[in-house]
């Protein structure tokens, strides 16, 4: 049976979406609010289907979960899938309260059988699950399942007029508020330098920002920091903070609950600076130092000055 | 205003992620427990707005005889009252939580009149369902706006506000509205001593809703392979430092 997956303009995500959807069924569906989405055919999908209203000009989740639903009864797919951006899951749990139909968020392995795998706790746990619904409606988690191509052709575009009520419009964008970048950002630095509770205080960052600014790096903490008070929210790296991915991580004074981890487990190398050897942080680290921060991140500063000169 | 404020009870994770033997449930004889992070922000933000507006916040969970310490907590940072729904400790599924918060939202409604606001956290810290808040907002046939990192009310409308790449996406919602907000709207205060003394003679009314058959049925939870890593010790002290720009420089970020 055909499935329809939800993509979002500019979403890499969704690839990935698409890709997990192809374990469902054929032939795939796409649908593009607004804005029409191209080369998907690489990725197996036969028909994107494209949302045309003036009014989809700017984000409307209930507008864009209308959309689903209309064209749910025009491809009568098995499942509709989205890739789990705060917009993919958001306009899923609009489809499915219209439907009143369970919702499996952040999937990372489905069947037909109904059977999925889903991510918990940001991921640092998984659940096994059955969602009881003749149509499937699924995200897909973030970072968990790889895109893949197939020697697809091209997928034939077609534009679909929804019918919508100004009711639909009720929730959407009416403003845009652009914030001035302020330095290298958390999300894309290839460096993080990182502190915890063993930094000690709000001061105790400066040696931290130090290090960073030799290594071209962003400044990050844990979730005790922010709850004290000594960094802002948009600092912190976690399960409810920033999801960081750079090449080296470096943790100091961190001792690595899984709320922490589930936002830095995407570096590909992590380093421990912890004056205990037996914090957990070290069974997520690649490296470690062992040691009184204070001593070792103002000696690490000296040294690549010393490398850098 | 009247506000409801929707928390849920959940284990405090440490380090390491260890399961019942019947891989139902987090092992949390060692733990301890608190509101989600996201709800713990919902409450703090729920009561500003009482604050700034008059008006009532009420704190509302689905959770086992334990969560009346949640609930506690609640109103011990600013809470007026709690309703709390009695659940025998087994999960409800996302579709079963929201038909419980909706069929007591009705009942508080009729008795003491509506809520301009509800709100959630946006999704729970243990199963990350994404989705409670909208099932109740369409229930009650109310707008919703997700994800939130700023809100304020004024003149019947609620602003609110999105952190998106590059800067915030601005809603406005027409109240009654539901919300659901994200860590870092706000810096939960810490409860004094006194408060938490005035918590204790708040009203809590409780009632033990049916649970319905799950449609989202969890099986077992398994912890995901990759965990368990051994560091690879670079040195003790600052004497680790020459070690550690070496690295830097093998996997090319020494600048």
């Amino acid at each position: 049976m055909s499935v329809l997956v939800l993509v979002e303009p500019g979403e890499e995500l969704s690839f990935q979406a698409i890709s997990l959807a192809r374990d469902l069924g054929t032939p795939l569906h796409a649908l593009a609010v607004g804005e029409a989405v191209t080369e998907l055919g690489a990725y197996g999908v036969e028909t994107v289907h494209v949302a045309e209203d003036d009014r989809l000009s700017t984000y409307a989740p209930t507008a864009w979960a209308a959309c689903l639903d209309q064209l749910i009864d025009q491809v009568q797919p098995s499942a509709v899938v989205a890739a789990g951006t705060n917009r993919g899951n958001e306009v899923l749990g609009h489809l499915a309260a219209r439907r009143d139909l369970p919702f499996a968020a952040n999937c990372i392995a489905v069947g037909n059988d109904g059977s999925i795998t889903r991510v918990r706790w940001g991921g640092s746990l998984l659940e096994e699950a059955h969602i009881d619904s003749d149509l499937k409606i699924l995200s897909v988690a973030p970072h968990m399942v790889e895109a893949t191509t197939v020697n697809g052709g091209t997928a034939n575009v077609e534009t679909f007029e929804p019918a919508l009520g100004d009711d639909e419009f009720v929730v959407k964008v009416v403003e845009h508020a652009e914030t001035p970048s302020a330095g290298i950002s958390l999300a894309e630095a290839k460096v993080v330098v990182s502190g915890g509770r063993g930094v000690g205080s709000a001061d105790g960052f400066g040696m931290l920002e130090e290090l960073a600014g030799l290594l071209n790096a962003a400044v990050g903490c844990s979730r005790v920091v922010t709850m004290a008070g000594w960094r802002p929210h948009t600092d912190q790296v976690g399960q409810t903070g920033t999801k960081v991915a750079p090449d080296l991580y470096i943790a100091c004074g961190i001792s690595g609950a899984t709320q922490h981890i589930a936002g830095c487990k995407g570096a590909k190398k992590i380093l421990a600076i912890n004056s205990d050897a037996e914090a957990p942080i070290l069974a997520s680290a690649d490296y470690a130092v062992i040691g009184d921060l204070a001593e070792v991140v103002p000696a690490i500063t000296a040294e690549l000055r010393k490398a850098q000169s | 205003m009247r506000i409801l404020v929707c928390v849920k009870r959940v284990p405090l994770t440490g380090g390491k992620m260890v399961l019942t033997a019947d891989e139902q449930a987090l092992e949390t004889r060692h733990l301890g427990f608190t509101i989600s992070p996201h709800e713990e922000c919902g409450v703090e933000e729920a009561v500003r707005l009482v604050e700034q507006h008059g008006g009532e916040v009420t704190v509302l969970t689905l959770g086992p005889a334990e969560a009346a310490e949640q609930i506690r907590d609640s109103l011990a940072n600013g809470g007026d009252r709690g309703v709390h729904l009695v659940t025998g400790g087994e999960e409800w599924d996302p579709q079963a939580t929201a038909a419980a918060i909706v069929s007591t939202v009705r009942d508080e409604e009729a008795s003491g009149g509506g809520f301009d606001l509800i709100v959630f956290g946006n999704e729970s810290a243990d199963a990350g369902n994404y989705q409670v808040g909208i099932r109740v907002a369409y229930a009650l046939g109310r707008p919703i706006a997700t994800g939130l990192k700023g809100l304020s009310v004024d003149d019947g409308r609620a602003r609110c506000e999105q952190e998106v790449p590059g800067g915030r996406d601005i809603y406005e919602l027409p109240l009654p509205a539901v919300v659901s907000v994200l860590e870092g709207i706000n810096l939960p205060r810490y409860p004094s001593v006194p408060a938490k003394l005035r918590a204790r003679s708040k009203p809590v009314e409780s009632s033990t809703p049916e649970r319905p058959a799950a449609r989202l049925e969890k099986l077992r939870l398994v912890v995901p392979p990759g965990h368990g890593k051994q560091a690879e010790i670079l040195g003790t002290g600052p004497d680790a430092a020459p070690a550690v720009v070496e690295m830097m420089r093998d996997i090319g970020v020494a600048g």
